[in-house]
């Protein structure tokens, strides 16, 4: 309590500087950040940034069409780039509208900072033309947010802002700046690092800790790493690379977490959880010892918490305290960074003088191969209807495996993370914790915005891309050459699914009438559609698709429409209990 | 079980309103809730009275220090700690009740603070239940007005949480 640093009064500034407005200050302070790219909406709050913004060439403004696109395309270019992404919306129905993607962001814990327009200080709390209380509003689904009522405090308030969003647990943070504020002069000053008492997440694992784990797994007869997000968000892949090959153990990934671990390796076996593998969910209830990696035992992933892993002793690792031992007891919880943590791991493991059991780990490989065999995502292609499986498939195969994938949120993105094989990290872009449809296209232009050389597909499904369609617009504007792949089944195909395992069959407004032409309706955007209503269209489609490099294409697959994901743990099931096909 | 929870946060606008929309929004209970700045007019001190099980009290103290705003918080429940509340009761006193109010009041260590021809107003102060106590040694019919300030709480001993 010796530190005099608050939120509002901090650091040294720079000796030399300019007077400048507060429009002006914000755009320097992304130039100084190093931002690039702002995903953005103009508004009456927010036009002195855009004068500001409109001045010069270091930040690039991408104008969306819709507030929620502006977030979800920053949030999708944050967790290609690892950078934080930046949204720019006006008060009232701006922020509002930018709401699901803030949250969308927060559940995944994506490194963002959105600012938002406010009404002018003196109007706040007058019901004012587009007055929101956009802070009280985003308080719950934010990291943190600020409100800047006086100028001076506007470029601290913007680098505190970028250290919260990308440190620790990242996560979007919230700068609302009332419009007289943008428009008041004041000297700049960017501060160089940021020191905050109330703030000092930990780093560094425990090093009794850190060895006490690795004598556990090392002493495990049947070990099994399950991996989140958070290695994917703490850059940790080639670490884990590291110890899981040197250990020889079996590993499974989160939805989140696809990619950290190489899918193509024989010691991956598949993503866990609702819709995961059976041999990755048996693995997992049958393990000694779990070491669970920056993944925050979610719902989806434990089934029945009382009969999850029944007999494993848990390692859990994560930058979050407070994900530990949240939902499942945990023996050995290290709070850290995973980069530094799993560097700490591969140290200990050198000094170790003996590793598993090679007869157990060669019985427990066993194990693996015979519930392996149960070919768990196994479907059949006939001639006449294209299963949406086959279409993920050759994407996979015609795409090398290596274009950067987003996805909406129904069948189809569990169809995606089953049979797209992610070999990298950061290709898999995804909304699994709010489940928000109306991601994919969006993200998708963040990402092609991240990585213009790059192949974006977007893997979607008829209900969802209509929620938002409208940035094929956007699409055209930038040129932006990314492929959506439509599953169209014709159905709100996972609340179909529901409805026929756990509502005997009534189909209760899942099925998606009056659907649009696809095909015209890219068309009418000035991009290319092409259909695909046979198995034998799908590769051609593909294959033309790909070949326009520079063009966006609209691929509408018309697959079964009675298809279900398989495996599937029901809500409040346990892991084992899978329905298989 | 009932804990007692010391908050050091920012004095800042909205800190506040974290800490109360923390427990509304993961559920927590809250008794009780009091604040005010200390010694130190940048950082306020709040005290929460809550119930929970041992998993949800961790979970609860694991979110407060996730608040960005958040200094620290300490569980004064686990180990020896006073807490002190102030009541101030309106309390109706005619005919002998006067009298039999005024003693009650000396019993518990209280001080009439205002008087009229018909009522009495008291300042009591101490643990929560010695105020309940208080209450219940009352008619209920003779209770004009209660305000309570929610319990403020200290570690016993030299140190500082
Ligand atoms: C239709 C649908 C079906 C789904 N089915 C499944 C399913 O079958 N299987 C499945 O797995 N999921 C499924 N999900 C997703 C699920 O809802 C959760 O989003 C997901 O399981 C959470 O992944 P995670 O545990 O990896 O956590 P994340 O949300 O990715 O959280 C990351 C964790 O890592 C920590 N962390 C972050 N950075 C670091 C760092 N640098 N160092 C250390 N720790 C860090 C964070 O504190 C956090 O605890 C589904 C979602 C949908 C919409
Ligand atoms: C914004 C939003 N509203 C509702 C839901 C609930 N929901 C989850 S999946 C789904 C169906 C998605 O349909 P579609 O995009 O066609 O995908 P499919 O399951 O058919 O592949 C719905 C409605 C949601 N996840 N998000
Ligand atoms: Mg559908």
């Amino acid at each position: 309590m010796t530190s005099p640093t608050t939120i509002h009064e901090r650091l040294s500034p720079k000796t030399e500087s300019e007077t400048l407005t507060g429009a002006e200050i914000v755009v320097r302070a992304l130039r100084d950040e190093g931002v690039e790219f702002v995903f953005g909406y103009p508004g009456g709050a927010v036009l002195y940034i855009y004068d500001a913004l409109d001045k010069q060439e270091a930040v690039q403004h991408v104008l969306v069409r819709h507030e929620q696109a502006a977030v979800h395309a920053a949030d999708a270019y944050s967790r290609v780039t690892g950078k934080v992404g930046v949204a720019l919306v006006t008060s009232g129905p701006g922020a509002t509208n930018a709401v699901t993607g803030i949250a969308t962001a927060y559940m995944d814990s994506v490194p963002l900072v959105v600012i938002s327009g406010q009404v002018p200080v003196a109007l706040i709390g007058n019901d004012a033309f587009q007055e929101v209380d956009t802070v009280g509003i985003t308080r719950p689904c934010t990291k943190h947010n600020f409100l800047v009522k006086d100028v001076k405090d506007l470029a601290s308030t913007l680098k505190t802002a970028f250290y919260l969003a990308a440190t620790g647990r990242p996560g979007p943070v919230l700068v609302d700046i009332p419009k007289d504020v943008t428009g008041k002069q004041c000297a700049y000053h960017y501060p160089d690092k940021i020191s905050l008492r109330s703030y000092k997440p930990t780093v560094k694992g425990h090093p009794g800790q850190v060895r006490k784990a690795m004598q556990m797994i090392a002493s495990a007869q049947r070990p099994i790493f399950y991996t989140g997000g958070g290695v994917i968000l703490g850059n940790a892949s080639e670490e884990l690379r590291k110890l899981v090959r040197s250990l020889n153990v079996p590993i499974t990934h989160t939805l989140m977490g696809l990619g950290a671990y190489p899918a193509s390796d024989p010691q991956f076996v598949g993503m866990l959880g609702m819709h995961g593998t059976y041999e990755a969910n048996m693995a997992v209830q049958h393990c000694d010892v779990l070491v669970a990696l920056g993944a925050r035992f979610d719902d989806r992933v434990t089934g029945n918490l009382a009969k999850f892993a029944p007999h494993a002793k848990i390692v859990h690792v994560d930058v979050d305290p407070s994900s530990i031992s949240k939902n499942v007891r945990v023996d050995v919880p290290i709070v850290g960074d995973l980069q530094q943590v799993l560097t700490e791991m591969n140290q200990v493991l050198d000094e170790l003088d003996a590793l598993n059991d090679p007869h157990a780990m060669q019985a427990w490989w066993a194990q693996i191969a015979e519930w392996r065999k149960r070919d768990c995502l196994h479907y059949q292609q006939d001639e006449q209807i294209i299963k949406p499986q086959f279409v993920v498939q050759k994407l996979f195969e015609l795409t090398g495996g290596d274009a950067i994938v987003t996805s909406d949120v129904g069948q189809h993105q569990m169809w995606a993370a089953q049979f797209y094989g992610f070999d990298k990290p950061r290709r898999w872009v995804n909304s699994g914790g709010l489940g928000t449809m109306g991601f994919g296209l969006p993200a998708a232009m963040g990402a092609q915005v991240a990585e213009p050389d790059a192949t974006v597909l977007c893997i979607t499904g008829d209900g969802s891309i209509q929620m938002n369609i409208q940035e094929l617009s956007t699409c055209q504007q930038y040129k932006l050459p990314l492929k959506v792949a439509c599953l169209n089944n014709h159905y709100l195909g996972m609340v179909r699914q529901w409805q026929e395992f756990f509502y005997e069959d009534r189909y209760a407004m899942s099925y998606v009438d009056a659907l649009p032409d696809f095909v015209k309706l890219a068309e009418a955007y000035g991009h290319i559609g092409l259909r695909a209503d046979t198995p034998a269209d799908v590769e051609p489609v593909i294959r033309e698709a790909l070949r326009l490099k520079d063009r966006m294409v609209f691929m509408d697959f018309r697959v079964d429409a009675k298809e279900n994901v398989y495996p599937m743990v029901p809500a409040g099931a346990a892991l084992s209990d899978m329905i298989l096909v | 079980m009932r804990h007692i929870i010391s908050i050091l946060l920012e004095n800042e606008a909205g800190a506040l309103s974290r800490v109360a929309g923390l427990f509304s929004a993961r559920g927590y209970n809250i008794e009780a809730m009091t604040v005010a700045p200390t010694h130190d007019a940048s950082i306020s001190r709040m005290t929460v009275a809550t119930r929970g099980s041992e998993e949800i009290m961790e979970q609860v103290l694991k979110q407060l220090n996730k608040l960005v705003e958040v200094i620290r918080v300490h569980d004064l429940s686990e180990g020896p700690h006073i807490e002190r509340e102030l009541m101030l009761i309106k309390v109706h006193a005619v005919g002998p009740d006067r009298e039999e109010v005024k003693r009650l009041s000396d019993i518990f260590r209280g001080r009439i603070i205002d008087v009229t021809d018909r009522s009495y107003t008291i300042e009591l102060t101490g643990p929560g239940d010695k105020l309940d106590a208080f209450i219940h040694a009352l008619d209920p019919g003779m209770v004009i007005e209660v305000v309570r300030s929610g319990a403020s709480a200290i570690s016993r001993g030299a140190k500082a949480i």
